[in-house]
């Protein structure tokens, strides 16, 4: 166990020395505060909506939604790094020659990128939080739809951390992650179309759908559980991945 | 008085596809022991010391570190090891000292002592003075130390290092040997290189590897011994080579030109003494006189150049 928090500090330590992560924190921040205002701006020019809409509606409704666009952009390039850069550089050596298993070495990097998760997260909340003061807002919505891009961001990053595992050229990582990532998304389409069997299976199966129950504040513990397992899977994967370059 | 086994090597055998990298390579290795691993490029070295490393699985045969299985306890036959492959496994954008920090935590190394084994693996590799730099900074020279400071941080048992001394400059080159001599007192150390004078220079023990297989295995006492069969004459003055071949103890004598023989000598004989009171009577000039040994060159070259093993590499 500290082991992997041993990992995972030092994944986050090395994160956040490079300009990559600070130029996606920037560049989220910057896009997110755009449309923040834009929506602040749209509902104050229509007063009559404040009864049975409300701004946290707002917030956690059409802001939250359209983070996750963006972070389906920006997560293939958090993740790419993990593995295949270690890999073209020869450190990766460091943690296979050290008495750590497989799975120490894959949780901890995974721990590491939840705390950049985490700072975006952070800075998701502290826009609606600026409106704290000046009128009522409901929180536990907002922090179900934070929640919700915490694990929809936790499932993108194992799957990217995975793709990671299987090459030693981070650009390929980032190009499969974001295929990857885009196809599980996409395969609730197959759910609207009545000829396919099992339809329910395929948009049951969907990143997203599970997404917009979180987004409206409603917990479900089954979309969590979706988003745990999805990232259980992919980690998993990536340890079986890791395994078979040994042999 | 035999000391511990460190390291135990049993049939091990890697395959790439169809091809054989190593083939049914044994070794064991004491402690207190330095063992020189020397093969032409291609040979297998590298891919042995993944596999003694536990960063590739042998497709046969198994490895002991310690006594403990690095197939079956992984994790504890790890701990009483310390690696540098070909590439120093470095975070460039890490300090030293951070960078050293890591190693030394991810080796378990008690948070108390962590500052401690950091000083000491600086002050043995000599980094002292660039702890506060980023390690992408560094001359690959300095990475390499980097990479050497790594490998023993923890003070393991068992050290490994692939061609430590590449990259270096001669002064450091002579640091890191000495460092290896001083390593070898009380650890086990295996090191590659290419460089023959350097493994004569700090190993005990050699082992060359051609085409995947052990050709020579033996402690480099016998190459360093006092029996040799030719002696080596430089003559400014030379006379007849009769003259010379008429010395007691000297089989036949060859001229090598400029004044150069090569005296054969009779099994366990001496020649030496006798051909420089002969060269001082007969005012020979005589300004070499050395034995030629059985070198390690010679053994190397000898045992890796065969026609079978060129067609194969």
């Amino acid at each position: 166990m500290s082991n992997i928090f041993n990992i995972a500090r030092y994944e986050m330590r090395r994160i956040f020395l490079s300009p990559l992560a600070w130029s996606v924190l920037a560049i989220v921040q910057f896009i997110m505060g755009f449309v923040f205002i834009n929506l602040l701006v749209e509902f104050a020019n229509n007063p009559g909506s404040g009864e049975e809409f409300g701004v946290s509606d707002y917030i956690g409704g059409s802001l939250y939604g359209f983070a996750t666009i963006l972070l389906l952009l920006i997560m293939p390039l958090m993740t790419m790094r993990l593995f295949s850069e270690e890999r073209k550089s020869g450190s990766i050596t460091l943690l296979f020659s050290a008495p750590v298993s497989l799975t120490e070495i894959v949780l901890g990097k995974f721990v590491g990128l939840l705390g950049f998760i985490a700072a975006i997260v952070v800075l998701m909340a502290l826009m609606p939080l600026a409106l704290n003061w000046s009128t009522d807002l409901d929180w536990g919505r907002i922090a179900a739809g934070l929640f919700g891009l915490f694990l929809l961001m936790m499932a993108f990053g194992a799957a990217g951390l995975f793709v990671s595992s299987l090459t030693r050229e981070p650009t390929i990582a980032a190009v499969g992650s974001f295929g990857l990532l885009l196809v599980v998304w996409l395969i609730n389409i197959l759910g609207y179309n009545d000829s396919i069997p099992f339809k329910e299976v395929f948009s049951y199966l969907s990143l997203i759908d599970h997404y917009e129950s979180l987004r409206r504040g409603v917990f479900d513990t089954a979309d969590a559980i979706y988003y745990v397992l999805f990232s259980a899977l992919f980690l998993w994967l990536a340890v079986l991945r890791l395994d078979m370059e040994r042999n | 008085m035999e000391s511990e086994v460190l390291i135990e090597a049993r049939g091990l055998t890697r395959r790439y596809g169809p091809t054989v990298a190593v083939d049914n390579l044994s070794l064991t290795l004491r402690k207190g022991e330095i063992l020189g691993l020397l093969g032409p490029n291609g040979a297998g070295k590298s891919t042995t010391m993944k596999m003694l490393t536990g960063n590739l699985a042998p497709s046969a045969g198994e490895v002991l570190i310690g006594g403990k299985s690095m197939h079956d306890d992984a994790k504890a036959a790890k701990r009483s090891l310390g690696y540098l492959p070909e590439q120093p496994p470095v975070y460039p954008e890490l300090t030293v000292d951070e960078y050293l920090r890591y190693c030394a935590t991810l080796h378990g190394v008690a948070k108390a002592n962590r500052d401690a084994a950091v000083d000491s693996a600086k002050r043995d590799c000599g980094l002292t003075e660039v702890g506060s730099r980023l390690v992408g900074n560094l001359s690959k020279g300095f990475q390499q130390r980097v990479g050497i400071a790594q490998a023993i941080i923890h003070r393991p048992p068992v050290v490994v290092l692939d061609e430590p001394t590449v990259g270096l400059d001669p002064i450091q080159i002579r640091e890191i040997r000495s460092l290896i001599t001083q390593l070898g007192q009380n650890h086990s150390v295996i090191l590659s290189s290419h460089i023959l004078p350097e493994v004569q220079a700090v190993c005990g023990r050699v082992i060359i590897i051609a085409r995947g297989r052990v050709v020579y295995n033996d402690s480099l006492e016998a190459t360093r011994s006092d029996r040799f069969r030719n002696v080596r004459v430089g003559l400014r003055r030379a006379p007849e080579q009769g003259a010379l071949a008429g010395i007691a103890g000297i089989k036949s004598v060859t001229a090598l030109g400029e004044g150069q023989f090569r005296c054969s000598c009779a099994a366990d004989a001496d020649p030496r003494d006798a051909i420089a009171e002969a060269a001082s009577q007969g005012n020979w000039g005589l300004y070499e006189l050395s034995a030629e040994t059985h070198t390690l060159e010679e053994i190397f070259v000898e045992l890796t150049s065969g026609d079978d093993v060129r067609s194969a590499a």
